[in-house]
């Protein structure tokens, strides 16, 4: 039944939200963070989402997938912390690139597109269900 | 009265395979909303079914038949001819989903879908009363 191709596509909608908030959640919890695991600033991390056909519908049913994480090629945040160990001789610190308010835009997206697509797997569901009661009248 | 009763529940077969289709494009459609490039696509309900019913789909060609030895071609499956919505608001990265567009349309074609089912349990029941004895 062609309908289960809806939830197909609702929840790979679902799985790239989550990981767009993950990487939101990683970004804002490392607005601060001066050093990374690579020794350089923490680079804000974005996903970016692709279109990708579900089951054999062709055009017809286009899931989403995350195609790559990509770093933010944006210039780290210069702080003027001359006490920090990580100060540079004109006492500037290299911070993380992340911008705080990109991100809780971010997040508030992500959190809408995964209610939607809730929304749309419950249509769904109800749908199939009035199918099956067909004839019970 | 039952000599159409295929026909009635062929042509209700037709139409809720249309309108599954169509959920599953509307479906694509939001699940995309967000995705860079992506554009928003849809078909119309009314023309795909009345191509249905008259044996061809949009944008194909039938096959002529020139002889009565030629074979008749078993009907090709239901399906809407794709075009791209026209977007009234454009967005920086491409994508021309408008989300309450296409809230409205799932929630007017899960209605419509709705309307069918019962539409078919209707008839069943019409035949269901025929077939009661009258007396009990």
């Amino acid at each position: 039944m062609s309908l289960f191709n809806v939830f197909n596509v609702a929840s790979s909608a679902l799985g790239a939200q989550s990981m767009r908030l993950n990487a939101v959640a990683s970004n804002l919890a490392n607005a601060d963070s001066v050093i990374s695991s690579d020794g350089e600033p923490y680079r804000a991390k974005q996903v970016v989402f692709q279109a990708t056909p579900m089951g054999n519908m062709g055009d017809l049913s286009q899931g989403v997938a995350v195609r790559e994480v990509v770093n933010d090629p944006a210039p780290p945040r210069m702080q003027y912390d001359p006490s920090s160990p990580f100060a540079d001789d004109k006492g500037y610190v290299k911070m993380s690139n992340v911008n705080v308010v990109e991100e809780m835009v971010n997040m508030i997206s992500a959190s809408r597109s995964y209610q939607t697509n809730v929304e749309i797997m419950n249509t769904a569901k109800q749908m199939m269900m009035k199918t099956l009661q067909i004839g019970q009248a | 009265m039952f000599s159409n009763i295929t026909a009635d529940v062929s042509y209700y077969k037709t139409a809720m395979d249309l309108r599954v289709q169509r959920q599953q494009i509307i479906a694509s459609n939001i699940a995309n909303a967000d995705t860079p490039q992506y554009k928003a696509k849809d078909f119309d309900f009314s023309q795909a079914l009345q191509g249905a019913m008259y044996g061809r789909q949009q944008g194909d060609l039938t096959l002529a038949k020139t002889s009565t030895r030629h074979i008749e071609g078993s009907a090709n499956p239901a399906s809407g001819y794709l075009q791209y919505r026209t977007e009234k608001q454009s967005a920086v990265d491409g994508n021309t989903v408008d989300m309450d567009l296409e809230r409205a349309a799932i929630a007017e074609n899960s209605m419509q879908y709705e309307v069918l089912t019962r539409l078919i349990s209707d008839k069943f029941s019409g035949i269901k009363s025929a077939l009661a004895s009258p007396q009990g």
